[in-house]
């Protein structure tokens, strides 16, 4: 036993066995995250089952467990949709009250806009009420009308967003316009009217417009009719389609396809029904630009605080205490920040530059309500002490001996600061860079409070001038989980799309950190220093 | 109290001959240097020489770093030091409070003990100093690298890597780079603290005889506990014991004759 420890082995099992458990519960968590999230967009097959008492169900298999207070009695969860029918999206079955199983092959799973999915067999395809094609034909009839509709889906949303939307904010800008001038006491004259020539022609450019959506809508009168469990009949419009597959009858490669088109839908679409379908496009921007407006924010802050830590303040009690509190900065909990961003950030400095700078949209806040600049502010402050600590130790770890070498060639402190010493921390400060993003990106508490919505109305950047609008509210991934995950009507089905969002925020934050981390290697090669 | 002032005595033309006709570079008066309350240098007085190699040898601790220190002021540096006397490099009061010290430094290179290259390129390390004084043009930043790394003699072996870290050389290799790094503002004197006490052999003998080189152009002054270094380098030395210079006069006099008993005892190898 004695020659045992002193060979040092156990000690070896203990710190391996130790890093090993510290792997497995890592790797068990990014297990759950990615065998959740990567089956969500497969098309799986729909189960045709009749009950004993000769009830049909139709639907896909969601999942299967031990009927509790049984051994062996197992029931099974069907995801029939029809929701608009149904009421209900799933449904428990007892596996023994199940007298057939089939797979049909007429079953088609169609995506909607509206009310999730729609599970049936297609009857007939109608336009201006009249059929135009039924049975097997119209399924073809159907996918050979899909994508003009999706074409007029689309120059709607234009219309809707980027026509009108910016006619209504030029309305917006002629009317704080003559708010302005009200406020001033000015309520007749040459400026008075030519705003308000200006606000009719808009209104008629409105009318214009108006009129193009509603000729598009007209077009949108094409339905098809699905036939459900029970007889069921369901009349929908095929501008409602997003898309329709047939689950039963696809070949691998069509799988594949679908699952990547799917998948592609997720990353690059819009979300709808509340967020518990589509895409999370928005969410995916904003949390980018949020974290890049936070770094930009937060390195200068941090390299400069932590220079003056170390490079000019005395070294003495005074900085050991303001150095301690730095670090336990870490430990306060980020709801507290949250707090502190509301009412300094949002209430004092945002409410400041709105009685300065937009005192006619008042009471309407612009600056004074919870935006991307205030979050990202926010989080700013909330990890600033990892970039201080990363810089500092980054500093300290710098010879003596370069600095004085700079000083004895006759370099102020400054010059010595600026070329030798802040190239030199640059590797340091990018480490910290990268903890801070991690942190920032997974951050949830401060945000919901600082400007974070379920559904943004605008991306934070877009065409209208000025372009980059930092006061608007935005979507964050880690929002979204909580509100898909927790917050939405209809839990059940929004589970996997909790997964795949949660699985799209870790590659993103490893996305970020690896560009950190090319660049830190860059600067590394570069200046051949040790590795801090 | 009083140390032997030797170069003083050697106004005397019977003690060092030689010095007489030496033209003082650095002249240093009843220089006393504090830590705090612990007196690191006694009443230092003595002269360097133009254009010749000074050392300082001593065992450690003695205060021969704190000496050379003095010279271009790093000891400013250090907190709660406190300094008396007056130290004069080409005529100029180098502790007079209106004087720039970073204007003394340009005229006062130094080289450390520890090699210290930038974290940056061979080039960028010796074109630092001239870039500090306002050198911007690339022709002529290109012709003071160059002439820097020739004096230095680590030009052959360099000028295919200018791009290269500095970090990347050999000890030796950096050593003498930060040599070329110090003379590219062309310093009237040029300051070496135990340049060779992390070389091998070998980098040391390159060195030595770059010291022989430079002193044609440069007043040298060399700290070493190497007193075989002192003797193959150095035209004057200077012993010094607990913060006291103890004696100094020229090298060969020194070793061969020394005029102190503590000199003596101190060459002969009877302590430090």
């Amino acid at each position: 036993m004695k020659t045992l420890l002193r060979t040092g082995e156990p000690f070896i099992w203990l710190t391996g066995g130790a890093l090993a458990f510290a792997l497995l519960m890592v790797t068990g968590l990014i297990g759950i995250i990615v065998s959740n999230a990567v089956g969500f967009f497969w098309p799986s097959a729909v189960v045709r089952v009749t009950l004993t008492d000769g009830k049909v169900l139709t639907g896909q298999i969601a999942d299967r467990e031990r009927v509790p207070g049984t051994s062996a009695e197992y029931r099974t969860k069907l995801r029939v949709a029809n929701r608009d029918l149904y009421g209900a999206d799933f449904v428990w079955i007892d596996d023994k009250t199940i007298a057939r199983r089939e797979t049909p092959a007429d079953v088609v799973v169609i995506e909607r806009t509206e009310w999730g999915l729609l599970i049936g067999a297609i009857k007939e395809v109608r336009d201006g009420g009249a059929p135009v094609a039924s049975g097997s034909a119209a399924l073809a009839e159907l996918r050979r009308r899909l994508p003009d509709a999706a074409e007029l889906r689309r120059a709607i949303l234009r219309v809707e967003r980027s026509d009108i939307g910016a006619i209504n904010q030029a309305q917006e800008q002629v009317r704080l316009g003559l708010r302005g001038l009200e406020i001033k006491g000015v309520t007749t004259g040459a400026d008075v009217e030519t705003l308000r020539a200006r606000l009719t022609e808009l209104q008629a450019r409105y009318q214009t417009q108006e009129a193009r959506l509603a000729e598009l809508r007209k077009r949108q009168g094409a339905t098809v009719v699905v036939t459900a469990d029970g007889g069921k009949e369901k009349e929908l419009a095929i501008a409602q389609v997003v898309s329709v597959s047939t689950p039963n009858t696809l070949t691998l490669p069509a799988k594949v396809g679908h699952y990547l088109a799917k998948a592609w839908e997720f990353v690059a679409d819009d979300p709808r029904e509340s967020n518990t379908e589509g895409g999370v496009f928005p969410a995916i921007f904003g949390t980018v630009m949020m974290v890049m407006i936070m770094s930009v924010l937060v390195t200068p802050l941090g390299v400069l605080a932590a220079f003056y830590l170390r490079e000019y303040a005395r070294q003495g009690t005074f900085v050991s205490t303001v150095r301690i509190a730095v670090n336990n900065l870490a430990g306060v909990p980020s709801i507290v920040f949250g707090v502190f961003g509301v009412g300094f950030f949002i209430y004092v400095v945002g409410g400041s530059i709105d009685r300065l700078f937009f005192p006619e949209a008042l009471p309407t806040p612009t600056y004074g309500t919870g935006g991307i600049l205030w979050a990202s502010l926010t989080l700013a402050l909330l990890t600033i002490p990892v970039v201080i600590v990363a810089t500092e130790e980054g500093l300290a770890a710098i010879p003596r001996g370069t600095r004085e070498a700079s000083l004895a060639l006759g370099a102020t402190k400054l010059e010595t600061t600026l070329r030798v010493v802040l190239p030199a921390v640059m590797p340091s400060v990018l480490t910290g860079l990268i903890l801070a993003m991690a942190r920032a990106a997974g951050e949830v508490a401060p945000l919901m409070i600082t400007g974070v919505v379920k559904l943004a109305p605008a991306l934070p950047i877009d065409g209208t001038w000025p372009y980059l609008h930092l006061e608007r509210k935005f979507m964050h991934l880690g929002f979204h989980i909580y509100d898909v995950g927790f917050q939405s009507p209809n839990v059940d089905a929004a589970r996997p799309m909790v997964f795949a969002t949660t699985l799209l925020l870790l590659l993103i934050v490893v996305f970020l950190n690896l560009f950190a981390i090319g660049l830190r290697q860059r600067l590394r090669r570069k200046y051949a220093t040790a590795a801090v | 109290m009083a140390a032997p002032i030797h170069v003083r005595a050697s106004l005397n033309p019977a003690a060092t001959p030689a010095s007489v006709m030496e033209m003082p570079m650095v002249e240093i008066e009843r220089l006393h240097l504090w830590y705090g309350t612990k007196l690191a240098l006694k009443d230092v007085s003595m002269s360097v020489p133009k254009h010749r190699v000074t050392a300082y040898i001593g065992p450690s601790g003695c205060g021969k770093s704190t000496l050379l220190r003095c010279l271009n002021r790093m000891n400013d540096l250090v907190d709660g030091v406190r300094i008396e006397g007056t130290v004069r490099i080409g005529g100029i009061d180098v502790y007079d409070p209106s004087l720039d010290v970073t204007e003394l430094r340009k005229r006062v290179g130094m080289v450390f003990q520890k090699s210290n290259p930038f974290p940056k390129s061979v080039y960028e390390n010796v074109a630092y100093g001239p870039r500090i004084l306002g050198v911007k043009n690339r022709g002529d930043l290109d012709g003071i690298v160059e002439r820097s790394l020739r004096s230095a003699a680590l030009w052959d072996e360099v000028n295919d890597r200018l791009g290269d870290s500095a970090l990347g050389l050999s000890g030796g290799q950096q050593q003498r780079l930060c040599i070329a790094r110090a003379i590219a503002v062309e310093p009237d004197v040029l300051l070496m603290d135990e340049p060779c006490s992390a070389l091998d052999p070998i980098a040391t003998a390159k060195i030595e005889e770059l010291m022989l080189d430079l002193k044609n152009s440069y007043t040298i002054v060399i700290v070493t506990h190497n007193m075989q270094q002192a003797a193959r380098v150095s035209d004057y030395t200077g012993f010094m014991l607990l913060g006291e210079l103890v004696e100094f006069g020229v090298t060969r006099e020194l070793f061969t004759s020394p005029r102190d008993k503590r000199t003596e005892d101190y060459i002969t190898g009877r302590f430090g």
